[in-house]
């Protein structure tokens, strides 16, 4: 096997075995939020004409559980093997910065299509979901767990203890994707929170995955497609510059 | 043929300690080099340059004429590292491990080398267990097996034996000796200095980032260390000025003169018998390594 292959298959394998935790835990929990808030708001808000709340919902929280569990992946496998120092075993290998990124960002994307789909799943036959546009939904699906993957890789790297990781995980990404409409359409927002929502990438992501299930969103389709492609390749330029100069990881 | 391993000029600071001052090395293929200094003279530095763990300020270094910076894959494939830390992933067992190690390195499929180094390491028990549940010992056993999937033609050990039990050190040089008659170069560092003396050919000095002596390890012997002659003499009885030049220490009631060859026992005795000097206790010290180093690492370089 190639490194980069072995890489890949050996970050997705770590996942896997402790799939308890890192599967069926998000999962579970994406139903507890599907459940109390349908409970509470269902007949009291319609987002779109055409759309029950729970419909509306479901869609958000599988893209939330994909991005926060891709971020995860990266940045927990990646802080644990600084922490532990078991990452020399990949450095030592002639694995290059470009297969040592993409591997990591394949294995987030992984992990947050599995979960997605797990949540898909568990909650298919309590809502309609219209599957309007399939395309968009796998485009936004694999972007976002691209940008989460990379972030991960970021974050796992500069952090040097799990008490920042956490930091990092519940300052920035659990409110980035908490605000971004998983819950709510911004139009329902006060003209400057709607504002400020544009500013989250997050946002788009969302906006743009509901947007392959019932054909209507916040904003077009095409624009979140433009502003996630653009975040995608920032941060993967970003990354990859990290890797090259070996911040944190080759003194 | 190109040297295993050539280190041209190689400096490395972090903030302001000045790790690696300026190291020349070459390491001839097939040659067992031990690297010898205290703590914090910049040994594991030097290995970690050598496996680009490490980014150097200036100089050079290449393993088998790979130059580990700009051919580092080829530089990585000919070099197997046991790094100094018990480390290991919690998440596989000791076979899984190996396998993606050897994944690393591109090896498709490597389960005869595998299961042969799993055998020659005496891990064959605990081939399936987590790597969790291996006692320590095991693991240094894991490390260098993992160092070894790829079949490097240059092995580094850093302290491969530190906190290791007699049995498991006795099987790992035997192998490491076994792999060197193969051709292997291996290079050492180690605190436990009579392995360095009964199994290197060649030892480099590290002192504040310095190498301070550099020669094949007989040579060092014969230059900073030679045999000594411990003496209790009879109570009564007194040193004769004579030998006093010779005197190199005294403690407890015993006097230690130092000799240059064995042959200086000789005259030593005739002139205790010539000044009527009765005896209670000889013993001869043989040159080691220890004393050479003590003295490299006392002088003022």
């Amino acid at each position: 096997m190639d490194g980069f292959l072995t890489l890949l298959y050996k970050e997705i394998l770590r996942f896997w075995k402790v799939s308890f935790q890192t599967v069926a835990a998000p999962i579970l929990t994406a139903l507890l939020f599907l459940l109390i808030f349908t409970h509470v708001l269902e007949g009291r808000v319609r987002v779109y004409e055409s759309v029950t709340y729970s419909s509306f919902l479901v869609p958000g929280l599988v893209m939330m559980s994909l991005l926060q569990n891709a971020f995860a992946n990266s940045s927990s496998s990646l802080i644990q093997s600084k922490v532990t120092g078991n990452i020399i075993f990949m450095l030592l290998p002639p694995i290059s910065y470009v297969q040592f990124f993409a591997a990591f960002v394949l294995a987030a994307i992984a992990r947050g299509i599995v979960v997605g789909l797990g949540v898909l799943l568990v909650t298919l036959w309590f809502v309609d979901l219209g599957w309007q546009a399939p395309l968009w939904i796998l485009a936004f699906a694999l972007l976002g767990g691209a940008i989460m993957g990379a972030l991960g890789v970021i974050a796992g790297i500069w952090a040097d203890k799990f008490d920042q990781l956490a930091a990092f995980q519940n300052f920035i990404i659990m409110p980035l994707t908490f605000l971004s409409g998983v819950f709510y359409s911004i139009h329902s927002l006060p003209p400057f929170w709607q504002r400020v929502s544009h500013f989250n990438p997050i946002f788009y992501m969302i906006d743009g995955f509901r947007h392959g299930f019932f054909g209507v969103s916040d904003v077009s389709p095409w624009t979140s497609l433009g502003v996630v492609s653009g975040c995608f390749v920032a941060l993967s330029l970003f990354t990859l510059w990290l890797l090259r100069i070996g911040y944190k990881l080759r003194a | 043929m190109s040297s295993a391993i050539r280190i041209e000029g190689v400096t490395k600071r972090f903030g302001s300690v000045q790790a690696l001052d300026g190291v020349d090395l070459e390491v001839a293929q097939g040659e067992f080099f031990g690297l010898l200094g205290p703590n914090g003279a910049g040994k594991t530095t030097l290995i970690s340059a050598l496996a680009g763990l490490v980014r150097p300020d200036a100089g050079r270094l290449a393993v088998m004429g790979c130059d580990v910076l700009s051919d580092y894959r080829a530089a990585r494939r000919q070099l197997g590292v046991v790094p100094q830390e018990l480390v290991f992933d919690p998440f596989f067992t000791v076979r899984e491990a190996l396998r993606i190690q050897s994944g690393y390195f591109g090896i498709r499929d490597n389960a005869a080398w595998i299961d042969e180094i799993i055998e020659n390491l005496d891990l064959g028990a605990k081939a399936d267990t987590n790597m969790r549940q291996l006692s320590g010992g095991m693991k240094r056993r894991v490390l260098v097996a993992q160092a070894l999937v790829h079949r490097p033609p240059v092995i580094v050990l850093d302290e491969p034996t530190a906190g290791v039990d007699v049995e498991l050190r006795q099987g790992l040089w035997n192998f490491i000796r076994r792999l060197n008659r193969d051709g292997q170069t291996i290079v050492l560092t180690t605190h436990y200095l009579e392995e360095a003396e009964s199994l290197c050919g060649r030892i480099a000095m590290l002192k504040q980032g310095r190498i301070v002596a550099l020669d094949t390890t007989a040579n060092l012997l014969r230059r900073f260390s030679g045999h000594t002659l411990r003496l209790r003499l009879a109570p009564g009885a007194a040193l004769p000025d004579a030998l006093r030049a010779r005197l190199s220490g005294d403690a407890g009631g015993e006097h230690v003169l130092a000799l240059e060859r064995c042959e200086d026992i000789e005259p030593v005795l005739a002139s205790l018998r010539e000044a009527g000097c009765r005896l209670d206790d000889v013993e001869v010290g043989k040159p080691d390594l220890e004393e050479v180093f003590v003295r490299v690492m006392n002088s003022r370089q």
